[in-house]
């Protein structure tokens, strides 16, 4: 009778050799790779009660995976069976093992091939329960698997409209991944067929086959199982399947407080395997769905970055609306990894800007720009005409308009307006100067002119003494509030109107009209501010359905983010989302963002407005 | 009525009017015009460009021309046009209906809507005003802001909605360059005080006189052209305009007050122009008529017995339109030569 050795054994251990070798050594470039500050963040919190969440959370999204649940059950039961089904069959296929041979210790392929070496003593515990259990898991994993072909051959079927197009070496290893269950139902089974000691599916199946020739199939059989682990397992660090591992660092690097810097890191390499290519940021990106294009999306960038092939258009091509971030089940944050990508290439980029007569530093221009030199270049009437504060204490609220607001001079107008009907102090801090926030420059890569422009910002606005910011720009307030490090309180004018209006300080008339609100990008998936807007508008009018709102809006089309988009493209995804937000026949759609609302305004010449031109309206 | 009409002439301005007097020597010809009088456009000018020539008698010299052959009805708003058996029948609001075998259409341009331009802040800022308002100023004589004061400086924006990918139109209004340069001589005539700012992004000076009024400007009326797009505007306490551009010339960004900025409008297909047409198809992607050939049969279109003829094609100046009505008027005949 066979002893615990069978030379089919061999493809399998120096697959899981070679596996977890390269697991190792990735595994410790990535950590070498953390920059000073997560470094110094993951020694601050690994011996915590975090790790410990860290655990908790790598439970319930590596093997459940709750995430994908969520949002697509049937897609989330083809996941789970994946990764619980063999997690189980491994943990309760070694327990098996174990008991057989009466050791903790045994030979670690011995769980793997168990069937083939088990010799049918029933001398262990339970042997029935065991048999029923592993055939019941192998059973479930096997459904999965019976999903996993559906949803190549019919995404729809999985609620997918499109899944991702893959690699020859991912395909490798997912046919590797598919053949490695029915190999091992087929092997199992004609071992049983031989001596009966299969479970009820094994068995089932091996006294179906009894009319083969099984005594010879058996050895091939098993032979090709331990083979097909073997290349999946050696492909694994090379294609998706890297995931299954990297989403557990990743979730611990999390869980220690560690975040994206401003350059390539190990973390961001860590994300950029954790990525499982799924495909569902596929479906939900605006580029896809209205302007056709099918490289750009997340998926595609990380593989490309991975691939060491990414091109400079598929990382420019991103409106970074973040709808794929909100629905990635292993919440990679895509967009982040564009902006470093983005700082890489035009790093390594050596054709010279030719704007060579703009000062230097990016934060030389902020300052360019003062009272000063709004005399020169045929200025005619010199005296500047805005309330200078000189002697006057601080104001309360310090009101930044932000550039595009400045596109947009009705929005200051109105806000202007609220200001004085609530009898705010309030004082403007780029009415004459043009301040950008800096974040533009940040998306596009341009980390260090951002880090100039910003300091010399966060100087000017610690230095008026106010208490309070408010912007009128969900790009600057996202900035803000991510960027800045503020000490003061920073509001985008959404919230900052609903406190008026609570606060009793504006009074505003109702009427009856319909509003159709924009949830834009920033300030709702970039700063969950949903309600704010909501609630001015419900003590004004009434609020249309809109189909697709709050996380799920989509982008207007016109992000700065995007550098690669012809007009008549930015035109097709502002399209998509007008169609949404006009579906219920508003009489305005209402949006909190000057970018969307110029976006909007040129689209279907329906009635477009700034939350506080509408406030400013009904204002009594 | 009894004797049948031979052609009808949708719009009473410069293209149909031409278009008109040819034709209704030797035909009977019916205009339709909206407004309470023929002249379209050029009611709302004072002096045309390049020449100061009065509108007013422009328009005059027109309507004199008129033959008997021709009816003028005004105040009649179109409301369809459909081919029915080989002739043409044309529908009034009043229910009213005229048939005739050929139909041109002369239904024209409407400036563009500068409102959508908000960065110009026109109907915010009070001290924003458009070419057409600008004329309306200088046909009365007197240039005020808004406080009724006499203003020292005055800035003209090119290309406001036109050659703007932005408000979707591509095109070019051919008639702003020299517009602007006409209108800063007459300001700066009625305001010797004044200094004067014209932004453009190229100047198209290729008409006839167009580059000698050009170069007058500057040298005789000290208009100083900056070449650069202004990107915002904003107001200052005293309702002073503050302009932002950069001088693309000197390559660096500028900021200028003034007290009147003028912004260039451009032209867009008038509302009944668009109209007919979708609902004939024969749009361009602006909604300007397509004619059936540009080179050899600029005045007819793919539907027989009808034609189109001026700015409601593209933009074009006064000059022209009026070839453009004459032409069609030659090839209408022909066709009315041919077919009856």
């Amino acid at each position: 009778m066979p002893s615990n050795y069978h030379p089919f054994i061999w493809p399998f251990c120096i697959g899981a050799l070679l596996l977890f070798g390269l697991l190792i050594v990735k595994f410790c470039r990535w950590l070498l790779h953390l920059d000073k500050i997560q470094r110094k963040q993951c020694l601050k919190n690994i011996i915590s009660f975090k790790t410990v969440a860290a655990i908790w959370e790598c439970l319930r999204e590596c093997l459940f995976h709750r995430n994908i649940f969520r949002k697509n059950w049937v897609l989330g039961y083809m996941h789970l069976s994946f990764a619980l089904g063999w997690f189980m069959l491994i943990v309760v296929g070694k327990a098996e093992a174990s008991c057989y041979s009466h050791t903790f210790w045994e030979a670690p392929w011995l769980a793997i091939f168990f069937r083939f070496f088990e010799n049918g003593s029933q001398d262990y515990f339970m042997p029935e329960l065991f048999t029923f259990a592993m055939d019941f898991i192998l059973a479930w994993i096997l459904s999965g698997i019976l999903l996993a072909w559906c949803k190549r051959l019919y995404s729809r079927l999985l609620g997918m409209r499109k899944t991702t197009r893959h690699t020859w070496y991912d395909r490798i290893g997912m046919t590797a991944l598919w053949c490695i269950f029915p190999f091992r139902l087929l092997a199992e089974s004609a071992t049983a067929a031989i001596r009966q000691n299969g479970g009820w599916l094994t068995q089932t199946v091996g006294d179906w086959m009894s009319f083969l020739p099984v005594q010879s199939l058996e050895l091939p059989l098993w032979w090709a199982y331990s083979s097909v682990l073997c290349i999946f397992f050696v492909c694994l660090p090379f294609t998706r399947y890297m995931h299954i591992f990297a989403e557990m660092l990743l979730i611990f690097l999390r869980k220690w407080g560690v975040v994206e810097g401003n350059r390539k890191s190990g973390y961001t390499e860590c994300e950029a395997n954790a990525c499982s290519r799924c495909g569902i940021c596929i479906d939900v990106c605006p580029l896809n769905t209205a302007a056709g294009f099918q490289n750009v999306q997340s998926v595609y960038f990380i593989r490309d970055l991975r691939q060491g092939r990414l091109t400079e258009e598929v990382t420019n091509n991103c409106l970074m609306c973040n709808r794929c971030v909100e629905a990635c089940p292993v919440g990679v944050q895509s967009t982040l990894m564009r902006q470093i990508i983005r700082g890489e290439q035009k790093h390594n980029d050596s054709s010279k800007t030719f704007y060579d007569y703009l000062p230097e530093r990016a934060g030389d221009c902020a300052s360019a720009v003062t009272p000063d030199n709004v005399s020169d270049n045929n200025v005619m009437n010199g005296a500047s005409a805005t309330s200078d504060r000189n002697g006057i204490s601080s104001p309360k609220v310090l009101y930044f308009a932000g550039c595009m607001t400045h596109l947009h001079p009705n929005i200051i107008q109105s806000m202007r307006r609220i200001f004085e009907a609530a009898q705010v102090d309030w004082h403007f801090l780029d009415e004459e100067k043009n301040l950008c926030c800096g974040r533009p420059l940040r998306q596009q890569g341009y980390h260090g002119q951002a880090d100039q422009m910003q300091a010399r910002i966060k100087q000017l606005i610690q230095s008026s003494g106010a208490e309070l910011l408010v912007t009128s720009c969900p790009i600057c307030y996202h900035s803000f509030k991510q960027e800045y490090n503020l000490e003061i309180k920073v509001m985008h004018h959404t919230e900052y109107l609903r406190q008026l209006l609570n606060e009793g300080r504006i009074r505003m008339k109702a009427d009856q009209s319909r509003f159709a609100y924009h949830d834009p990008c920033e300030l709702g998936r970039g700063e969950k501010i949903y309600e704010a807007p909501r609630e001015l508008l419900q003590a004004i009018g009434t609020l249309c359905k809109v189909d697709q709102e709050k996380q799920d809006s989509i982008c207007c089309g016109h992000s700065l983010a995007n550098t690669v988009l012809s007009a008549a493209q930015k035109n097709q995804v502002r399209d998509e989302a007008l169609q949404t937000l006009c579906a219920d026949h508003p009489d305005y759609i209402v949006t909190a963002c000057p970018l969307c609302k110029s976006a909007f305004k040129e689209g279907n010449r329906q009635q477009v407005a700034d939350i506080a031109e509408i406030v400013s309206d009904h204002i009594i | 009525m009894g004797q049948e009409i031979h052609t009808i002439i949708i719009g009473g301005g410069p293209a149909g009017l031409a278009a008109a007097i040819r034709l209704g020597r030797h035909h009977r010809v019916l205009i339709l015009e909206k407004e309470a009088e023929c002249g379209g456009k050029l009611n709302q000018w004072d002096k045309l460009f390049p020449d100061f020539e009065d509108a007013k008698t422009v328009r005059q010299t027109l309507l004199q021309r008129l033959p008997e052959n021709v009816t003028v009805q005004t105040s009649a708003n179109v409301t369809e046009v459909a081919q029915e058996s080989g002739k043409w029948k044309v529908t009034l609001q009043n229910g009213e209906t005229h048939i005739a075998p050929t139909l041109l259409l002369a239904t024209g341009f409407e400036p563009f809507n500068a409102i959508r331009k908000e960065e110009y802040g026109y109907g915010i800022y009070p001290n924003v005003i458009t070419s057409v308002e600008l004329e309306s100023m200088i046909a009365k004589g007197e240039i005020l802001t808004r406080e009724g004061k006499k203003p020292q400086s005055v800035a003209y924006i090119q290309c406001v909605g036109s050659r703007d990918e932005k408000v979707g139109n591509h095109f070019c209004s051919v008639n702003c360059c020299i517009c602007a340069v006409k209108q800063s001589i007459e300001v700066k005539q009625l305001l010797p005080q004044a200094n004067q700012f014209c932004f453009y992004m190229d100047l198209r000076m290729s008409g006839r006189n167009y580059e000698e009024r050009y170069r007058e400007s500057q040298e005789k009326y000290h208009v100083n052209f900056i070449r650069g797009r202004v990107s915002e505007t904003s107001v200052t306490a005293n309702n002073q305009i503050l302009v932002k551009a950069e001088d693309t010339l000197l390559s660096r960004p500028i900021k200028m007050k003034v007290d009147l900025l003028v912004l260039m409008v451009g032209m867009e297909p008038s509302p009944s122009t668009r109209q007919f047409a979708e609902k004939l198809g024969i749009s361009d992607p602006y909604g300007y008529f397509v004619s059936q050939n540009s080179e050899t049969a600029d005045n007819a279109t793919v539907h027989k017995g009808l034609f189109v003829a001026g700015s409601a094609k593209r933009p074009m100046p006064v000059p022209q339109a009026l070839k453009e009505g004459e032409a069609a008027a030659c090839e209408i005949a022909g066709y009315l030569s041919d077919n009856l």
